[in-house]
C-alpha cells in the first residue's frame, strides 16, 4: 500500500516567480516525514506537488523529477488526475462537503471516480475508512446527517476517512490540526501513528513538539529573505534534527531564536 | 499549465499513472463552458449585425425615398431618417431625464430609510416592498397610468398651468386628459426608483463602520453623520446608480407607449397635449402597421435607442470601475 | 466640545441634563393627527370636495413645517435638521409605497370581475363583447417563456462555468463579462427588433412566431443568468474545490458534482427571478411573436398570443361597449402580477431556505 517517494532537483515555480529551489529528497514508506520551517518557507507548497495539486493555481508549474517508486510523477503523458487518487490529502481546514452527507463524504472519491462497488461493499469501505480514522464510533448512528454538522476535530477526520477511503499510497497532510483545539489534535496524531503502519505520510506542520511527538524524519525549509526561493535546508531522523542539527539555521529555528 | 520541458523517460510507457485513454469529459465540458461564452458573444454580433442590415435601408434612403414611402421630418431645419429620428431621441431623453429628477430623490432617501433609518430587522422586507414595484410588467404600470394616474393628475396639470405657467416648462394650455410626458416620467420615476433605490442602499451599507462611529463618537447627529460619513463614501455608487437608472427608462416601452399621447415634435412643455414620443413607445405604437421602409426606420430608431443606452450604461460601468480602483483605500 | 455645551442646560434643567431640551415623544403623533385634519380641511376648502391626493399632500406639508419650526426653537439647528431629514427619508418611503398599494388595488378590484374560469378556459377566438378568455395567451406565455428557458439557462449556466471556473484572466473571460454587461443594458424593444430582422433574413421578411418571441426574451435572459449564476459560482469556497482534486475528481466532475450542487438552490433562485422579470415583457413579444385572437401551440409557425400582449391588445383596441375588453385587460394583468409575484415570493424562499451550509 505504500510506496517510496525520491524528489530529484525539483523547482517549483508560480508563473516567473520561483518559490522554491532545487529540492532533492527520499521520502521512506510506512513512516512520517514532516516538514517544518518559517511562513512561506516553501513547504506547502512543495507538499502539494506531491500529489500535482500545486498546478491547479493558474500559471503554477514544477521542474524536476519526482518518483513515486520510481515512476515519474511529472512524466509525459501522465495524469495528474490518476496521481491524486494515489497520493491522497488533508488540508489545513476541515472541508467536507456541504451538500453530501458522513457516508456520502466518506466514499465521495469512490463515487466521483464511478468505482462501481455494491451497497454492502460500499458500507463496507465507508466503515473501514471511519474506523480507520478513529471516527467509527462517534458517527455509525448518524451517517446520513450533513458531515458538516460535526465539531471540527471530527470533520477533520472526516476528510482523513475520505481520503483513506481512496486507499491511496501516500498521505499528504498539510498542517492538519492548526483549525483544531488541542483535544482534537491529540486524536488527529494518535490517528497520525495508527495510519503509518499502511500509508507513508507527509506532514506540514507549524508546531515543532508536533513534529517531534509524531515524526520519524524531519525535514526542514529555509528562505534567504522575501522573494527568495525556498530551500530545503536539512533533512534527517527526528531525533538528530531535534538533538544535534548539522546546520545552525536549523538549530536557530528550533531553539526558537527566529521564525 | 503544466509548462515544464523533459526528456522523455522510458519506465513511464507502462506506468498506470497514465491513462489508458484520453480523460473525454473534461476536454467535452471545457468545449461547451468554452463556446457557450463564444455563443453570447456571437449573439451579441448577431443582435448588432442584423439590426444594421435591417436598418441600413432607412439610413442610406434619400430624403425623397422618405417623403415617399417612410415616416417623414416634421423639422424645418432637417429633413430625412434623423429628421424623423431626432425628435424621438429627443423625447426619449427629456421622459427619461423628468423621471430621474423624480425618482433620484425619492431613491436616495428610500435607501437611506433602508440602511440607516429603519429598524434593522425589518430593513430586508422593507427592502422586498420596493423590488416589488420592479416586479410589476410594464404593460400592468400603463394600464394604471392610462386608467388612475393620467385622470387624478388632471387637476394637478390645470394647478401647475395656472399657477406656475410662468416657469417655461408649465406654460402652455394644459392637457385635459393627462397624458403628458409629465405623467409618464412619473410612471417612469416608479418604474426604476427600485432600481435605484436597490444599489444606493448596496452603497450606502457598505460604508464603513468605522467612518460612521467616528463620527457619532463626535457627537454628530445621524443626520450629520450621513452627510459626513455616507455620503462622500458613497458618491460615485450613486452617480452610477442613477446612470444605470437612466439606461432602464430610456428603454422603457410599454408604459410611455400606453400613457403618453406623443407627437413626432420637440418641446419642452410637460403638460400640455402637445407632447414628444419616444423612440421605443413610437416603435411598440407603429411597428404593427408599418411596412416596407417605415419598417426599416423603426428598426434604425432601435438601433438609435441601443446606442444612446450604450453610451449611458458604459458610463455607469466605468464609474463604477474608477471607483473599484480606488476602493483599495479603505 | 460637547460638555462645554451641556453644563450650562444642566442648571436649567435639574432632572436630567441629557433628555433636557428634546421635544417630549408625544409631539410626532400629536403634530400629525393635527396636520391630517388641518390639511384635508385646507383640501376642502381650497377644493369643495375631500380630495385624498390633495389633502395628503397638504398634511405632510404641514406636518414637515411645523415639526420644523417647533424643533429649531426648541431643539436647536443641529437637532432641526436633524429631525427634517429624518421626516422627508420616512417620506420618501411612504410616498413610494402609494404606487404600489395604488398599482395592486386598481388591479384587484378591476380585474377581478373577470377572473373567472371563462377567462382561463377559453380564447377570443369569435368573440365579441362580452365573454371569452385569456386561455391562448396564458398558453403562449408558457410555451414562449418555457422556450426561452430551454435556450438561455444552459448557455447562461456553461458561461457563468467558463467565466468562475476556467476562464479567470483570460482575455475571452474578460470580453465575455464586458459584453455581458452590454446586454443587460439591452433595451427590451431593440431585443425584439433583433429576433424580427434576425427571422426576417432567416425565413423571409415578416415571420413572427412563438420562437421569434423566446429568442427576443432570451436576449434579455441570458446576461440575468449568467450574472448570479458567476456570482453565486465564485462564492463556493475553493477549498471543496481542491478538496475533490486532491481525490483524484477530475475537474468536470468536481464542477457538476461539487461546485454546481453546492451553489445550487442560488441558482434556482436566480433562474425564477430571471423569469419573473421575462414573464411579463410586452414589446418584444408583440414585435416579434405578434398578435392572435386564437390557440396556437406551435411556436415555430403563426403568432403566438402571450399574456402581456393580451392585455395591451385588449387595452388598445376595444370593441364597442369597451368595458368587456378593458374588463379582460384588467383580469389579465392581474394574473400577470400574481404570477410575476408568485415567482418572486418561490425564487427568494428556495434562495433563504436552502442556502448552503458552509462552515460549522
Amino acid at each position: 500500500m505504500s510506496k517510496r517517494i525520491e524528489a530529484k532537483n525539483v523547482d517549483i515555480y508560480y508563473s516567473k516567480f520561483k518559490a522554491v529551489e532545487d529540492v532533492n529528497m527520499v521520502i521512506e514508506p510506512r513512516a512520517v516525514t514532516a516538514f517544518i520551517g518559517p511562513s512561506g518557507c516553501g513547504k506547502t507548497t512543495f507538499l502539494r506537488t506531491l500529489n500535482r495539486m500545486h498546478e491547479v493555481i493558474p500559471g503554477a508549474y514544477v521542474d524536476g523529477r519526482i518518483d513515486l517508486d520510481g515512476e515519474d510523477l511529472y512524466g509525459p503523458g501522465v495524469d495528474p488526475v490518476n496521481v491524486r487518487r494515489k497520493v491522497g490529502m488533508v488540508f489545513q481546514r476541515p472541508n467536507p462537503f456541504p451538500t453530501m452527507s458522513i457516508k456520502e463524504n466518506v466514499l465521495a472519491g469512490l463515487r466521483l471516480n464511478n468505482k462501481s462497488a455494491g451497497t454492502s461493499e460500499q458500507d463496507e469501505i465507508a466503515e473501514k475508512a471511519l474506523r480507520g480514522a478513529n471516527l467509527w464510533e462517534e458517527v455509525k448512528n448518524r451517517l446520513d446527517l450533513p458531515g458538516s454538522g460535526l465539531s471540527g476535530g471530527q470533520q477533520q477526520r472526516l476528510c482523513i476517512a475520505r481520503a483513506i477511503a481512496m486507499s491511496p499510497e501516500v498521505l499528504l497532510m498539510d498542517e492538519p490540526c492548526s483549525a483544531l483545539d488541542p483535544i482534537s489534535t491529540l486524536a488527529i496524531e494518535d490517528l497520525i501513528q495508527e495510519l503509518k503502519a499502511t500509508y507513508t505520510i507527509v506532514i506540514v506542520t507549524h508546531n515543532m513538539q508536533q513534529a517531534a511527538r509524531v515524526s520519524d524524519t524531519t525535514a526542514f525549509f529555509n528562505i534567504a529573505g522575501t522573494g527568495q526561493p525556498g530551500k530545503l535546508i536539512e533533512m534527517d531522523s527526528t531525533e538528530k534534527i531535534f538533538s544535534t542539527p548539522t546546520v545552525k539555521a536549523t538549530e536557530d529555528y528550533i531553539t526558537g531564536r527566529f521564525g | 499549465m503544466n509548462k515544464q520541458v523533459q526528456a522523455p523517460h522510458e519506465r513511464a510507457a507502462h506506468s498506470d499513472l497514465i491513462p489508458a485513454k484520453p480523460r473525454v469529459g473534461d476536454k467535452v465540458f471545457t468545449g461547451l463552458s468554452t463556446g457557450s461564452g463564444v455563443a453570447i458573444l456571437v449573439i451579441l454580433a448577431a443582435v448588432a449585425a442584423f439590426l444594421l442590415l435591417r436598418a441600413l435601408p432607412a439610413l442610406t434612403a434619400s430624403a425623397d425615398d422618405i417623403a415617399a414611402g417612410g415616416y417623414t421630418s416634421n423639422l424645418a431645419w432637417l429633413d430625412g431618417f434623423w429628421g424623423w429620428v431626432l425628435p424621438l431621441a429627443f423625447g426619449t431623453i427629456w421622459a427619461a431625464l423628468g423621471a430621474l429628477a423624480l425618482a433620484v430623490p425619492v431613491s436616495i432617501g428610500i435607501a437611506l430609510f433602508i440602511s440607516h433609518y429603519a429598524p434593522r430587522r425589518l430593513a430586508q422586507t422593507l427592502g422586498y416592498v420596493i423590488d416589488l414595484l420592479a416586479a410589476v410588467p410594464s404593460v400592468v404600470y400603463g394600464l394604471w397610468g392610462f386608467f388612475v394616474l393620467a385622470p387624478a393628475l388632471g387637476g394637478l396639470h390645470r394647478w401647475l398651468t395656472t399657477y406656475l405657467g410662468w416657469f417655461p416648462l408649465f406654460s402652455g394650455q394644459a392637457s385635459g386628459t393627462g397624458r403628458t410626458i409629465f405623467t409618464a416620467s412619473i410612471v417612469l420615476a416608479v418604474m426604476i426608483l427600485p432600481i435605484i433605490t436597490s444599489l444606493c442602499r448596496e452603497v450606502f451599507l457598505q460604508t464603513p463602520k468605522l467612518h460612521e462611529e467616528a463620527s457619532l463618537a463626535l457627537g454628530a447627529t445621524r443626520w450629520e453623520m450621513i452627510r459626513m460619513a455616507v455620503f462622500p463614501f458613497a458618491r460615485a455608487g450613486i452617480v452610477s446608480a442613477i446612470m444605470l437608472g437612466l439606461g432602464r427608462a430610456l428603454g422603457e416601452t410599454m408604459a410611455v407607449a400606453m400613457i403618453l399621447s406623443g407627437q413626432n415634435r420637440i418641446s419642452f412643455e410637460v403638460l400640455t397635449a402637445q407632447n414628444p414620443n419616444t423612440i421605443a413607445a413610437n416603435i411598440a405604437l407603429s411597428f404593427p402597421e408599418a411596412y416596407d421602409l417605415k419598417i426599416n426606420q423603426l428598426i434604425a430608431s432601435g438601433l438609435v435607442l441601443f446606442i444612446i443606452t450604450l453610451a449611458v450604461n458604459m458610463f455607469a460601468r466605468w464609474i463604477v470601475s474608477r471607483r473599484a480602483a480606488f476602493s483599495g483605500a479603505n | 466640545m460637547s460638555t462645554a455645551t451641556l453644563t450650562p442646560k444642566r442648571s436649567a434643567s435639574p432632572s436630567n441634563s441629557l433628555t433636557a431640551g428634546q421635544l417630549p415623544a408625544w409631539t410626532t403623533p400629536v403634530v400629525g393627527a393635527a396636520s391630517l385634519a388641518v390639511g384635508f380641511l385646507a383640501a376642502w376648502l381650497l377644493t369643495g370636495e375631500i380630495g385624498l391626493g390633495l389633502g395628503v399632500a397638504l398634511s405632510a406639508l404641514v406636518f414637515l413645517v411645523v415639526m420644523h419650526v417647533a424643533s429649531l426653537t426648541i431643539e436647536g439647528g443641529r437637532r432641526a435638521t436633524d429631525r427634517l431629514a429624518k421626516h422627508l427619508v420616512v417620506g420618501m418611503f411612504l410616498l413610494a409605497l402609494l404606487p404600489l398599494v395604488s398599482v395592486s388595488l386598481t388591479a384587484l378590484t378591476n380585474g377581478i370581475n373577470r377572473l373567472d374560469p371563462t377567462f382561463f378556459s377559453t380564447s377570443m377566438r369569435n368573440i365579441v363583447g362580452a365573454g371569452g378568455g385569456a386561455a391562448h395567451a396564458i398558453w403562449g406565455t408558457l410555451i414562449i417563456t418555457g422556450v426561452a428557458m430551454a435556450i438561455s439557462v444552459p448557455i447562461g449556466l456553461l458561461t457563468a462555468v467558463y467565466l468562475a471556473e476556467y476562464g479567470q484572466g483570460k482575455p475571452l473571460a474578460r470580453s465575455i463579462t464586458f459584453f455581458v454587461d452590454v446586454m443587460t443594458g439591452i433595451p427590451s424593444i431593440v431585443a425584439g427588433l433583433f429576433a424580427y430582422a434576425l427571422f426576417g433574413v432567416l425565413f423571409g421578411i415578416g415571420t413572427v412566431n412563438g420562437m421569434g418571441g423566446a429568442v427576443a426574451l432570451s436576449v434579455l435572459m441570458i446576461p440575468v443568468v449568467v450574472r448570479s449564476t458567476e456570482e453565486l459560482l465564485r462564492i463556493v469556497p475553493n477549498e471543496l474545490r481542491e478538496a475533490s482534486y486532491a481525490l483524484g475528481v477530475p475537474k468536470w466532475k468536481t464542477i457538476m458534482r461539487i461546485v454546481i450542487p453546492t451553489a445550487i438552490s442560488g441558482i434556482v433562485a436566480g433562474v425564477i427571478l430571471a423569469l419573473a422579470r421575462i414573464i411579463g415583457e410586452t414589446a418584444p413579444l408583440m414585435i416579434a411573436a405578434g398578435f392572435t385572437q386564437s390557440l396556437n401551440t406551435n411556436p415555430t409557425s403563426g403568432a403566438m398570443m402571450t399574456l402581456p400582449v393580451f392585455v395591451y391588445d385588449q387595452y388598445a383596441r376595444p370593441g364597442v361597449p369597451r368595458e368587456p375588453y378593458w374588463d379582460r385587460a384588467w383580469a389579465g394583468a392581474l394574473t400577470l402580477i400574481l404570477i410575476v409575484m408568485l415567482l418572486n415570493l418561490v425564487g427568494r424562499l428556495i434562495a433563504k431556505r436552502f442556502a448552503p451550509k458552509t462552515g460549522r
